[in-house]
């Protein structure tokens, strides 16, 4: 049906373009680096950062309630603002400000914007996990004389992680999309080389090429995803045999 | 969009000024246009999408001094104001259009260059004529010429530049889409990569940020820039230097077509009018500044 309309040939020719697709290639790949470097930069982070915030919102009793308020503050708020806002306000609002030691690397400040976003996420993805732990494991850990937070440590949160990991991956292939955002501030990554290569042509067959390039990440990670979920799942089977 | 009078005042006064010193220098050319004989362009004979409307498509906001100049039009395009405002006014007269048959809509940039039918008749928005460009859309013969500005805060490090050489290690962006941005990475070719933005207003942020050194744009868009939209986000603008570089072909803008669409030559035919009664002169010395006090860079 698509190939046979009267129009076909110019969309063939303005999004599929074999001619296009060698001439932006190497260019969108030039940026594709860098999506690659903030992306790897932004996900450690977020996974450190993000399970602070579960742990500390996984605590229990009124001397820590001052704590669990902020983190979920910060949570509700942070969920619901939108991430380019957030990129804008931090990439060009912080810089503006011209104090003294802070950074204005927009590159900097894209994937800080980042961080922030996705570890509110992140955080509500591992506090899944810790509620997925059977209660008894914490009261068995402090039964044995840990603190609340070596029993998170050392009991709740392996455990947690273990249930959640699928979800995390999940995060992470949408994470190495949301990197091309950081596009707004000018910084030269795959999507702007993209998008600059067709603004000057016209031509839409760039966007193919960057995508080739995200699926060739994006794919593998899907697929170890399948992969790792059906070995534990396996695993488990066995251990409860 | 939040701007004073005071500014207002500020640029039109320059705009004035500059028009006088361009008007002393206009040549006396007689202009061709490009013309389908075979096509006629009586009224009842115009390829329209709607019969007896000029649908006129402009960017989603339109800025002084193309369109909508004055506090209380901003963002106007029927108040026929601006060069191309005014421009579109007087095509459509010679074209037999009453005012009232000339209808705006807005588009962005990727819907006037999506392969498909359109629904309007012409896109005027400042659209630089390429090569590449032509082979997906036609364009109009060109309705402007202008040179490449470089807009700056006081203080930074572009500050002064006499060649283009001066400029190899400074910070340098601009709008994606423009000739401004090709003029850096082609003529310029700065050792620090340019950066690109989604407009103009993001690439003035990131001026006052400080991380851009200067941002090119066209000179009536500097203009307007130093004038207005710089002063508004409480910093001073300042256009640094206009280009006259040997290397750049000269930046025309056409307006933009549908492939094929036989009504161009409608528009050139009128356009080519224009031009020999001398009213695009008129309307350039009317609405855009030329730059006869800026510092020219030629090499």
């Amino acid at each position: 049906m698509v190939l046979t309309s009267e129009a076909w040939p110019s969309v063939q020719r303005q999004f599929f373009s074999w001619f296009h697709f060698r001439e932006s290639f190497p260019q969108v790949l030039s940026g594709f680096w860098l999506d690659i470097q903030m992306f790897l930069v932004a996900e450690v982070l977020i996974l450190v950062f993000a399970l602070v915030l579960a742990m500390i919102r996984s605590l229990r009793g009124p001397a820590f309630f001052p704590l669990r308020a902020i983190v979920v503050t910060y949570i509700d708020l942070i969920r619901g603002i939108p991430m380019l806002l957030l990129i804008l306000l931090l990439g060009f609002g912080v810089p503006a400000l011209q104090l003294a030691g802070v950074p204005t690397s927009r590159i900097f400040w894209g994937v800080a914007a980042l961080v922030i976003s996705y570890s509110a996420y992140t955080a509500e993805v591992y506090r899944a996990g810790i509620e997925s732990v059977h209660e008894s494991q914490r009261m068995s850990a402090r039964s044995i004389g840990l603190t609340q937070v070596q029993a998170l440590r050392f009991v709740i949160v392996p455990q947690a992680i273990r249930n959640v990991i699928p979800a995390l991956l999940n995060g992470l292939v949408s994470l190495q999309k949301d990197v091309a955002l950081v596009f707004v501030l000018g910084v030269r990554e795959g999507l702007a080389e993209a998008d600059i290569y067709n603004a000057r042509t016209f031509n839409y067959t760039s966007y193919i090429a960057a995508a080739v390039l995200f699926l060739l990440i994006s794919v593998p990670i899907a697929r170890f995803t399948d992969w790792y979920t059906e070995r534990d799942r396996r695993r488990r089977q066995a251990m409860s045999s | 969009m939040f701007t004073t009078n005071k500014t207002w005042a500020r640029l039109l006064v320059m705009l004035a000024a500059l028009a006088l010193l361009a008007g002393a220098c206009g040549g006396d050319d007689e202009e061709t246009a490009t013309v389908d004989e075979d096509v006629s362009c009586a009224f009842e004979d115009l390829n329209l999408v709607t019969a007896g409307t000029l649908t006129v498509a402009t960017g989603e906001t339109v800025f002084p001094p193309w369109m909508g100049v004055g506090d209380d039009v901003f963002d106007v395009p029927e108040s026929k104001t601006g060069f191309e405002g005014a421009l579109v006014y007087e095509l459509a007269a010679k074209m037999g259009f009453s005012d009232d048959q000339v209808v705006f809509v807005r588009t962005g940039f990727d819907a006037a260059i999506a392969p498909g039918p359109k629904d309007w008749d012409f896109n005027i928005q400042q659209y630089s004529i390429t090569e590449t460009r032509e082979e997906v859309v036609d364009f109009s013969d060109p309705y402007y010429t202008t040179r490449q500005a470089l807009v700056s805060l006081p203080g930074t490090a572009v500050i002064g530049v006499e060649t283009l050489a001066d400029l190899a290690d400074t910070r340098l962006g601009a709008a994606i889409g423009t000739t401004s941005f090709d003029f850096i990475e082609d003529v310029i070719e700065p050792n620090i990569e340019a950066s690109v933005y989604g407009d103009n207003v993001d690439a003035i942020a990131s001026l006052v940020a400080g991380q851009l050194d200067g941002i090119l744009v066209d000179l009536p868009t500097a203009y307007f820039m130093t004038a207005v939209q710089i002063p508004e986000q409480g910093a001073d603008g300042v256009i640094v230097a206009q280009f006259e570089a040997e290397a750049q072909d000269p930046d025309e803008y056409g307006m933009l077509f549908a492939e094929g669409n036989t009504l161009v030559s409608c528009v050139n035919a009128a356009l080519a009018e224009l031009k020999n009664d001398g009213r695009i002169e008129a309307l350039e010395a009317e609405w855009l500044a030329q730059g006869g006090d800026v510092v020219t860079i030629s090499e």
